[in-house]
């Protein structure tokens, strides 16, 4: 074991891993955050917390998290190079690990074009891998990026993402072979609606071994309207939404929409159980946390294991 | 090159109102390539303003001169015997220019007609775009040719992020994905294998981390 973190307890032992998110509320309002990670409980092994997802200010991924491990459950704390630079991403990994959050996941973010403050300036002091390499290097080594030791150094186990469906596809397993390169341990990949380009990625991903060398956890986002199959389709960029999805969607009354984007999303993780190289899923659960649990127990995969 | 745009008539309007004689300079190098600030554009603005406070029932009375060079004291120079019947001086120069026009003429208030944009390369007639952020140790050797740091949004230095589509930037259609761009260059030159190679974390200090920049080349200094 590389750390204490319970996800990679479970993954260690072979069991698939299910992790969901709680995006904090816009606002000074820790109660929502411990409503929104209640109703995950016993169903993950860990929990997300967003990072200014979508480029909006929230309440920071650290504080949110804090909240959620004082519940007695386990964050993984997300952490964009967006808005921070590598000062204070170090001080940040070692101040959430001095509140006992042992997991994260280390992004690029999306860029303020697309959030509330489109006039700020994006950080960007380094990448996301070489996000990876300096946490590595801070768990591994016990050194800071500029090279000075660290008192108790944080042992983080590492995340990033992987999106199969941007392009240049090509390029894609390649990326992944850099952040395994870098010292990632786990990955999560972006929402999965095209089930066989997919599986095309994790046969590269395969080729290289390298899902012998990290954790992919496969994503899946539930889809709650037609309207939401076509928006993902034509509007958010790195997102392959196939017709017959939204079809499919379409094709099913207003009111058993929802429905049927569960199904959807429960027969999605039953034929990525069968795709080698899937140590779990990641569940995003957009604004629509209420229904983790429900899928979770429809994809066969729970109880979750108890693992202390 | 250094590009540069206009500004808002509007704005230069407020900046020389409560003067009477201006010196409006342009020069003759980058801003005259992209079309900012050479002597044809100092001849625009001049008369456009000269019609705009004519219409208010002011003369305004603007010398127009266009120097070599404005970033150089050398050719600075040639604007000592215009400046002491003005009461301000307009420069279309670039930033750099405008201050140099600043350090020269101490009492006399300057102001900047245009917006100093990047460093930039014409993409065809009339369209520039952003090639180069000076970040003082350069990339391109490693990259194919292709800057990350001045043409990803992200300035992603190890590849593209989760938003490339169809060889564009995720923040908008018009942007081209600069990993696509280093992909295909890579592929073309039978390069692929660079791109796993990591970058590692830059150091910013050649760049503008360690304070604003200074070159002294000793063998030149005086």
């Amino acid at each position: 074991m590389k750390t204490d973190s319970v996800l990679e307890k479970v993954l260690k032992s072979g069991n698939l891993a299910v992790t969901s998110e709680c995006g904090p509320p816009r606002g000074a309002v820790p109660e929502k955050v411990r409503q929104k990670a209640e109703m995950l409980r016993g169903y993950v092994d860990a929990v997300n917390v967003t990072d200014n997802q979508t480029a909006m200010v929230r309440m920071s991924s650290f504080a949110a998290s804090v909240i959620i491990r004082q519940m007695g459950l386990h964050p993984i704390m997300q952490m964009v190079t967006r808005d921070r630079n590598r000062l204070a991403m170090q001080s940040d990994i070692i101040g959430a690990y001095s509140h006992g959050i042992n997991t994260m996941l280390c992004l690029s973010g999306d860029h303020p074009h697309f959030g509330d403050h489109p006039m700020a300036m994006g950080v960007h002091d380094i990448d996301s891998i070489q996000f990876i390499q300096m946490v590595r290097k801070m768990r591994d080594e016990g050194k800071f990026q500029g090279g000075a030791d660290i008192e108790n150094p944080p042992k983080m186990f590492i995340g990033a993402a992987a999106n199969p469906f941007a392009d240049p596809f090509e390029l894609r397993v390649a990326r992944l072979a850099k952040k395994v390169a870098a010292g990632v341990d786990f990955i999560q990949t972006q929402c999965i609606y095209n089930l066989d380009k997919f599986e095309k990625w994790m046969a590269g991903v395969r080729d290289r071994g390298l899902d012998e060398k990290c954790y992919i956890l496969a994503g899946i986002t539930p889809i709650k309207t037609v309207g939401m199959a076509r928006y993902m389709k034509n509007k958010v960029p790195g997102m392959d939404v196939p017709q017959e999805v939204v079809d499919r969607m379409a094709g099913v009354p207003k009111e058993k929409q929802a429905e049927e984007g569960i199904k959807i999303c429960v027969e999605s993780i039953e034929r990525l159980k069968q795709v080698k190289g899937v140590a779990g899923f990641h569940i995003m659960a957009i604004e629509w946390e209420q229904k983790v649990p429900e899928i979770v127990e429809k994809a066969g995969l729970y109880p979750r294991p108890q693992i202390a | 090159m250094i590009t540069a745009e206009r500004k808002p008539l509007e704005e230069i309007i407020e900046y020389i109102r409560p003067f009477q004689k201006i010196l409006l300079i342009g020069c003759n190098e980058c801003v005259t390539v992209c079309s900012a600030g050479g002597r044809k554009e100092v001849g625009v603005l001049s008369s456009l303003l000269q019609m705009s406070f004519l219409k208010q029932g002011k003369n305004l009375q603007i010398r127009e001169h266009t120097l070599e060079r404005q970033c150089d004291p050398e050719y600075v120079e040639e604007l000592v015997s215009m400046v002491d019947g003005v009461d301000a001086i307009l420069s279309m120069a670039c930033g750099c220019g405008v201050q140099e026009i600043c350090r020269r003429f101490k009492n006399k208030p300057v102001f900047p007609a245009v917006n100093t944009k990047f460093m930039g390369a014409s993409e065809r007639q009339g369209v520039w775009a952003e090639r180069c952020q000076g970040c003082g140790n350069c990339l391109l050797g490693v990259t194919g040719g292709i800057c990350p740091i001045a043409r990803c949004s992200k300035q992603l230095m190890n590849g593209p992020c989760g938003g490339s589509t169809s060889g564009k930037c995720e923040i908008s259609p018009d942007v081209d994905c600069a990993w696509q761009l280093i992909w295909d260059r890579l592929k073309a030159l039978g390069m692929e294998d660079r791109y796993e190679e990591i970058i590692p974390a830059k150091d910013w200090r050649p760049g503008r981390a360690a304070g604003p920049r200074k070159i002294i080349r000793e063998d030149l200094a005086e």
